[in-house]
C-alpha cells in the first residue's frame, strides 16, 4: 500500500535524537502538557504518539476544563438512584434497567462546530457520532432526537445553517431508519456563529447483550471494520502531514468528515448480528480522535496491552501518514475485540453484510500499547496516560462583573414591563404576537422533515411533550425521552437555569405519563478560559448535580461543548438536559392536545403561578433579557409529576400538556391547535388566587405547572388525588370541540378575547418557512 | 445452505416474533443493505393474520412464500438512483421471473416507498420517481383514494375509499410519459391517488399505480405505518389511531385464500 | 492512466427540480445572464490497463443499463479522457 516515501520517526530514532523539535504547540499542547508527556515516556514522544496525545489530551477528548466540575454528577449520586443503573458515567454511554430483562441506554452529544462550518455534513454525521455510541454498547438504536439553535431567524446566515442541519439531521436519521421523537429549537442572536446542534440517541437490548469497551483476554484479535479510513477531520492537524520533517508531503487534508449513513446502516445490522452470535468481546465506535482514542480505551479498559499494526489499516487516500491514520476521523467505523476461535464467524457475519475489515494485532498483557509501522515500532506508551491521565485543569472562575447589573435589570421596570396589554383586545393581540414568534412558532416545516413512523413503535413524537417509543411489542413496555434547555434563563442565572431545565425535561416526561429515570446532558458553553464562563458553567454543572439528587435521577453521561464563543461573545450557558422515562404501557401515553372527542372535558391548571416575567418568551419579544429567572421548586415538581403520571396510569386524563417558554398563553394555543379543538377559559379565580393581572397570568414562565383536561366523570377522583398530595390547581374552563376558537375570559374592561384557531394556524405555521425558504 | 429462512428478520426482536400466524399465507418481505421498513412491512403481515416470512436480497431462490413485499427504504443509499442498485440482486430476478403475466396467475408483488422505486427501476411497473418538487424530505400524513379495488393488494377496499397513511420520502415525485399515463388511466391502473395537495409534485396525483394484471402493485405511501392503532396517523377516532393501511394486508392474504381455495370466478371483482 | 467519463443528464421533457431550484436562486446572487439550469452526473470509471474498444462497448451498456434510467434519464456522453491528476501532483486531495 505505501509507495509514499517518508521517513518515520519510531521509539528507537525518538530515543536517540532527542533534540528534534516536533510541533506540539501547533497541534494546541501547551508547553507544560508537552514536557509531561516527555516526562511519562523518559523521552521525546515519536511524531505518531504526539499526535496521540494532542487529540486525546484535547479539552474535546480530556475534559480537561470540565473533569473537576462534573465529577460532582458522580459524587452526588445516592445508592437509591443507582438502582435502576447498570452503567454510568464513563462507557460510550449510560445504561438504565427498564424491566422485564430489558435495558435502555441513550446519550446526547454536540456537533456544533462542523455544523457551522458545513451545516448538512456536520448534522449528520453528528447524528451518526451518537448512534454509534449506542451500538458500542450494545443495543440497537431505536430513535433519535435534535436540540438546535441557530441564530436570528432573520438573519442571512441562519438562511444558510438552518436548511442544511435540517437536512443533515433528517439526511443521515432518515436513512438509518430510525425515528426522530422530537427535541427543540431556537432562533437567539447569541448563536450566530455559533449554532448549536444536540443530537440525542436511544437504544435498547436485552440485558444479557450489555457490551463494554474493553480489550480483555490475552490473544485475542483487535479488528477494525466499517468504512476505510480518509483524511477527514484531521485538517487542523495537517502540521504532522510533514512527519518527515520536510515538505515535500501534500498537506491538504478536508477538516470536515462526510457521512454516509448507508454505510452506517448496514454497520448497525452488521453489529447486531455480531453481538446476536456472541461473536466481540469488547466494542468501540471511532468517532473523534479515530484509531487514538479506540486503542487506547479498548487497552486501558482492557487487561492493560495491545500490540498492533498500523499499516494494515484499510486506507482511502493512501499518501495518510501514521499521525494522520492514528487522528483520521473517518465516519462509520468500529474496533472490536474478537476471541481466535470467533474470528472465522466473525469474517462471515461481515462478508454477509459487505461490511470491509481488517485485522490490526492482538490483546497483550504487557500493559503498553504498542504500534507498528512495517514492523517498527511508532508508539510504545501506557495507553491510561493517554486515554485517562490527561491534564486536568482547575480553571479559575469568577462570577461576572456584569451579573448584579443584569439581574438587577427586571423586565418589570421597563417600558413594557410597566405597560401590560390590560383590555381583552390588547390581550389577544400579545398572545397572537407571542405564539407567533420564531421561537414559539409551529416547528414542523423542521420535524416534517424527519421520519417519525419507521420502526413503527413510536406513540409520540414532536409536538407532544416528549417522544415516545414502545420498546417491547407484547407488553407495550417502553420509554419516553425530552430534551429540554432554557438559556436565557441561565443566562440570568446558571445555576437556577440549569435546573429549570432539568425541571422541564423532567416535567415533560411526566406530562407525556413515564417515570423519569435517568439524565444526560450537553453541556454548551464559551471559552473555559475565561473566568466568568467558566464560573457559568460551575454553576449550572452544581445545579444540575443538586437538581438530580433532589429529583432522584442520576446523570448517566453526556458531553460538554466549549469555546461556543466568536471573539469574545460567548452563547448564553446552554446546558441542554435530556430526560429518559419508563412506561409499563406506552399505550397510556398522554398526548398534548384537546382531541375532537374531548368536547366538553375540564381543563386544569395545576400548581401556581408568580409574576416571573423575567427572561421569558414575552420580555425577549420585547428585546429584554434581564432580572431573575423564575424559582424553582424541585419538590413540588416531583409532586405535579407523580400525580401526572398517576393519572396517566389511571386513566383519569386525556391530554396534559407542561408550561414552559410563552407560559399558559402558549400551552393553550398548543393544546388548541394540536388537532384543531378549542377550548374556552378563564382567568378570573387564577388572578385572584395568585395575586397577578391577566397578561402576567397569560405570560409568566414560572415552573412547576401543567394542564391537564378530563373528562368531568373523572373529576371527583382528581380532585381527592391532588388534595391528597399538597397540589395546588384550579378549573380554568372546558374543551370546545365545535368552535374552532381558544376564547379567554377574565377581569378585562371589554369582555373576552377570542382567536380563531383556523387564522391562528395560518400565521403560526408560516413563520419557520417563510424565514428558510422565502 | 437454505439462508433465507435462517437469516433473522433484520432487526427482528425475539419478542416481537409470536404473532397469530395463518398457515397458507406465506408473504416474503425482502431486505436489501439499507431497507429500514421491514420490520414494520413483517409486523403489518402479522396483524392482517398472515406469516412474514424474511427474505435476504443475495439469495437465489423465493423458496415457500406466496407473495411478496418490497419494503422502503434507502437500499444502497439511493446514492445511484432510488432502487437502481437493487434492481439487480438476486433475489429481484427470481421475483420479476415469478410476477411476469407469463407465470400463470402472477406471484402477487407489493412495492412501497423505495420498493415501488425498484419495481419501476425493475420494469414491473411503469413510470419513475423524482425528487420531490420541493426537494425536501417530507414525512405527513396522507389522504389517498384507491382507485383501483381488482388488484391482489386493494381487493378489501370500497371503490374511491378515501384513506390516509403516512408518506414519507425524498424521492417520491411519480413521473412517466404522456403515453404511458394516458394508459394507465384508460386501463384503471392508478390504484391510489392523493387527495387534497399534491405533496410532491407526481404527474396526476398518482401516489401508487398497478400491473396490467393487478399483481404488481406500487406505492410510495406507506400502508404498512397504518395498520396497528397508537402507532400510526391521527384519524377522526383519536391520536395515531389510523389503520387505514391494513385492507392492502388483508387484501392479499384473503385473495390468496381465495386462489388455493379454487379457481376464483369473481376474477377478482371486489 | 485515461478514464471512461460517462454523463447522464434528465430527459428534456422531465422536470427537474434540483435545476430548476438552482435557477431560481442564481440572481439571488447575482448571476443573472442564465434562463434555465439543469443538473445533471457524472460518472467516471477507472480502467486498470487498456481502454479497448470491448471496455468502451461495454461502458455504453453498463450507462444505458444501470448508470441511467431510460424513463427519467439519457446518456448523453461516453468518451475517455485523461486524468487530470496523473499529469499533475498526484494528489487526490
Amino acid at each position: 500500500m505505501s509507495d509514499q516515501e517518508f521517513s518515520i520517526d519510531t521509539v528507537e530514532h525518538a530515543s536517540s535524537t532527542p533534540d528534534v523539535e516536533l510541533p506540539w504547540d501547533e497541534l494546541g499542547l501547551k508547553a507544560d502538557e508537552y514536557e509531561r508527556i516527555i516526562a511519562i515516556l523518559g523521552r521525546r514522544p515519536t511524531a505518531a504518539e504526539l499526535a496521540m496525545y494532542s487529540v486525546m489530551w484535547s479539552e474535546h477528548c480530556s475534559y480537561k476544563s470540565s473533569k473537576v466540575h462534573l465529577r460532582q454528577f458522580g459524587e452526588k449520586v445516592t445508592e437509591e438512584m443507582k438502582t435502576d443503573l447498570m452503567v454510568g458515567i464513563g462507557e460510550n454511554a449510560g445504561v438504565t434497567d427498564l424491566g422485564d430483562g430489558w435495558a435502555v441506554t441513550f446519550k446526547i452529544e454536540s456537533h456544533n462546530h462542523p455544523s457551522y462550518v458545513e451545516p448538512y455534513q456536520g448534522a449528520a454525521t453528528g447524528v451518526g457520532g451518537i448512534v454509534r455510541d449506542i451500538i458500542s454498547m450494545g443495543a440497537r438504536p431505536v430513535a433519535v432526537m435534535d436540540a438546535l439553535r441557530f441564530g436570528e431567524i432573520d438573519h442571512p446566515d441562519t438562511r444558510r445553517v438552518l436548511p442544511g442541519v435540517v437536512a443533515g439531521v433528517g439526511g443521515y436519521g432518515n436513512s438509518l431508519g430510525l425515528p426522530n421523537i422530537g427535541g427543540e429549537v431556537e432562533f437567539d442572536a447569541c448563536y450566530q456563529a455559533n449554532p448549536l446542534v444536540n443530537a440525542l440517541a436511544v437504544g435498547v437490548m436485552r440485558h444479557e447483550d450489555l457490551r463494554l469497551a474493553n480489550a480483555s483476554g490475552v490473544g485475542n484479535k483487535v479488528v477494525l471494520f466499517g468504512a476505510r479510513t480518509g483524511g477527514d477531520g484531521i485538517g487542523g492537524a495537517s502540521v504532522l502531514a510533514s512527519e518527515s520533517f520536510d515538505d515535500a508531503k501534500p498537506s491538504k487534508r478536508p477538516s470536515v468528515q462526510v457521512g454516509d449513513p448507508f454505510s452506517e446502516k448496514v454497520l448497525i445490522e452488521c453489529c447486531l448480528e455480531l453481538f446476536g452470535g456472541e461473536l466481540v468481546e469488547g466494542i468501540q465506535d471511532l468517532g473523534a480522535a479515530g484509531i487514538s482514542c479506540a486503542t487506547s480505551e479498548l487497552a486501558s479498559n482492557g487487561e492493560g496491552g495491545m500490540h498492533v499494526e498500523l499499516t494494515d489499516v484499510l486506507l482511502r487516500d493512501s499518501t495518510l501518514t501514521p499521525g494522520e491514520i492514528l487522528m483520521s476521523e473517518s465516519q462509520e467505523r468500529m474496533m472490536a475485540v474478537v476471541t481466535p476461535e470467533n474470528v472465522e464467524a466473525f469474517e462471515r457475519t461481515l462478508a454477509k453484510w459487505g461490511v470491509e475489515y481488517s485485522w490490526l494485532g492482538e490483546v497483550t498483557d504487557t500493559g503498553r500499547l504498542v504500534i507498528d509501522w512495517s514492523g517498527e515500532t511508532i508508539v510504545d506508551v501506557d495507553p491510561r496516560t493517554v486515554a485517562h491521565d490527561g491534564p486536568v485543569y482547575e480553571r479559575p472562575y469568577e462570577r461576572p462583573a456584569w451579573q448584579d447589573a443584569v439581574q438587577a435589570d427586571s423586565f418589570a421596570a421597563t417600558e413594557a414591563g410597566k405597560n401590560l396589554p390590560r383590555t381583552a383586545s390588547e390581550l389577544g393581540t400579545a398572545v397572537a404576537e407571542l405564539v407567533t414568534s420564531p421561537n414559539l412558532a409551529d416547528p414542523s416545516w423542521i420535524t416534517d422533515q424527519y421520519d417519525r413512523f419507521v420502526g413503527g413503535n413510536t406513540a409520540l413524537s414532536q409536538p407532544d411533550d416528549s417522544g415516545v417509543v414502545r420498546v417491547d411489542e407484547s407488553t407495550g413496555l417502553g420509554v419516553g425521552l425530552s430534551v429540554d434547555s432554557t438559556p436565557r434563563h441561565a443566562y440570568l442565572d446558571p445555576y437556577t437555569g440549569a435546573q429549570l431545565a432539568l425541571a422541564q425535561a423532567y416535567r415533560n416526561v411526566a406530562t407525556s405519563g413515564a417515570i423519569p429515570k435517568a439524565v444526560s446532558d450537553c453541556l454548551n458553553f464559551g471559552s473555559p478560559e475565561d473566568p466568568p464562563i467558566m464560573w457559568q458553567f460551575a454553576e449550572a454543572v452544581r445545579g444540575l448535580a443538586d437538581g438530580c439528587r433532589e429529583l432522584g435521577i442520576p446523570v448517566t453521561g453526556g458531553n460538554v461543548s466549549l469555546y461556543n464563543q466568536t471573539g469574545g461573545n460567548a452563547i448564553h450557558p446552554t446546558p441542554v438536559v435530556g430526560v429518559l422515562g419508563a412506561f409499563d404501557d406506552v399505550g397510556r401515553r398522554t398526548p398534548s392536545g384537546f382531541e375532537r372527542w374531548a368536547d366538553g372535558q375540564a381543563i386544569y391548571l395545576l400548581g401556581e403561578t408568580a409574576a416571573e416575567l423575567d427572561g421569558s418568551e414575552y420580555a425577549r419579544l420585547h428585546g429584554h433579557l434581564g432580572g431573575l429567572p423564575p424559582q424553582v421548586d424541585l419538590q413540588r415538581e416531583k409532586t405535579l409529576g407523580a400525580v401526572l403520571i398517576n393519572a396517566s396510569r389511571d386513566g383519569m386524563i386525556d391530554a396534559a400538556h407542561d408550561l414552559s417558554e410563552g407560559g399558559l398563553a402558549a400551552a393553550l394555543v398548543e393544546m388548541s391547535l394540536r388537532f384543531g379543538v378549542g377550548s374556552r377559559v378563564n382567568l378570573d379565580a387564577l388572578c385572584e388566587r395568585d395575586g397577578l393581572d391577566p397578561a402576567t397570568a397569560l405570560f409568566s414562565e414560572s415552573a412547576g405547572r401543567a394542564l391537564v383536561a378530563l373528562p368531568r366523570s373523572e373529576e371527583v377522583r382528581f380532585k381527592d388525588m391532588i388534595t391528597a398530595r399538597g397540589l395546588p390547581a384550579l378549573r380554568l374552563g372546558v374543551v370546545d370541540a365545535e368552535s374552532g376558537e381558544l376564547e379567554v375570559a377574565g377581569d378585562f374592561e371589554d369582555g373576552s378575547f377570542i382567536l380563531g384557531l383556523d387564522e391562528l394556524r395560518e400565521i403560526w405555521s408560516a413563520v419557520i418557512p417563510a424565514h428558510a425558504e422565502g | 445452505m437454505a439462508q433465507a429462512s435462517e437469516t433473522p428478520l433484520i432487526g427482528e426482536t425475539d419478542s416481537a416474533s409470536d404473532g397469530p400466524a395463518l398457515d397458507g399465507a406465506r408473504i416474503g418481505v425482502v431486505t436489501f443493505p439499507g431497507t429500514l421498513d421491514d420490520r414494520d412491512a413483517a409486523r403489518a403481515v402479522r396483524i392482517a393474520g398472515g406469516t412474514a416470512v424474511p427474505l435476504w436480497h443475495a439469495d437465489d431462490a423465493l423458496g415457500d412464500v406466496d407473495a411478496v413485499i418490497v419494503p422502503g427504504g434507502f437500499s444502497y443509499g439511493d446514492y445511484l438512483r432510488a432502487g437502481a442498485i437493487s434492481r439487480f440482486a438476486p433475489l429481484m430476478r427470481r421475483i420479476a421471473e415469478s410476477a411476469a403475466p407469463s407465470a400463470g396467475a402472477g406471484l402477487p408483488v407489493l412495492g412501497i416507498c423505495n420498493g415501488f422505486q425498484i419495481l419501476t427501476e425493475a420494469h414491473l411497473l411503469p413510470g419513475s420517481m423524482i425528487k420531490n418538487d420541493h426537494l425536501k424530505f417530507r414525512c405527513g400524513d396522507q389522504v389517498l383514494r384507491v382507485e383501483n379495488t381488482s388488484t391482489a393488494w386493494t381487493a378489501q377496499f370500497t371503490d374511491d375509499e378515501l384513506i390516509t397513511v403516512p408518506l414519507k420520502n425524498q424521492d417520491g415525485q411519480y413521473v412517466a410519459d404522456a403515453a404511458t399515463l394516458e394508459q394507465l388511466e384508460a386501463e384503471g391502473r392508478v390504484a391510489f391517488r392523493y387527495v387534497g395537495t399534491n405533496p410532491n409534485g407526481s404527474r396526476d396525483d398518482i401516489a401508487g399505480v398497478a400491473n396490467a394484471a393487478g399483481n404488481v402493485v406500487g406505492l410510495m405511501p406507506h400502508p404498512e405505518h397504518a395498520v396497528e392503532a397508537g402507532f400510526g396517523p391521527d384519524d377522526a377516532t383519536g391520536m395515531r389511531a389510523g389503520t387505514d393501511g391494513l385492507p392492502v394486508f388483508t387484501s392479499v392474504i384473503s385473495s390468496l385464500a381465495g386462489s388455493t381455495a379454487g379457481p376464483d370466478p369473481a376474477g377478482g371483482a371486489a | 492512466m485515461p478514464r471512461i467519463v460517462v454523463e447522464v443528464m434528465p430527459k428534456p421533457e422531465i422536470l427537474d427540480p434540483q435545476g430548476k431550484a438552482i435557477a431560481s436562486a442564481l440572481p439571488h446572487l447575482g448571476f443573472r445572464g442564465f434562463s434555465a439550469v439543469r443538473q445533471g452526473k457524472r460518472f467516471e470509471l477507472s480502467v486498470d490497463g487498456e481502454i479497448t474498444d470491448a471496455v468502451l462497448a461495454q461502458a455504453r451498456e453498463a450507462a444505458a443499463e444501470m448508470l441511467s434510467n431510460p424513463v427519467i434519464e439519457d446518456v448523453v456522453d461516453v468518451r475517455v479522457e485523461d486524468d487530470p491528476a496523473e499529469a499533475g501532483a498526484g494528489n487526490e486531495g
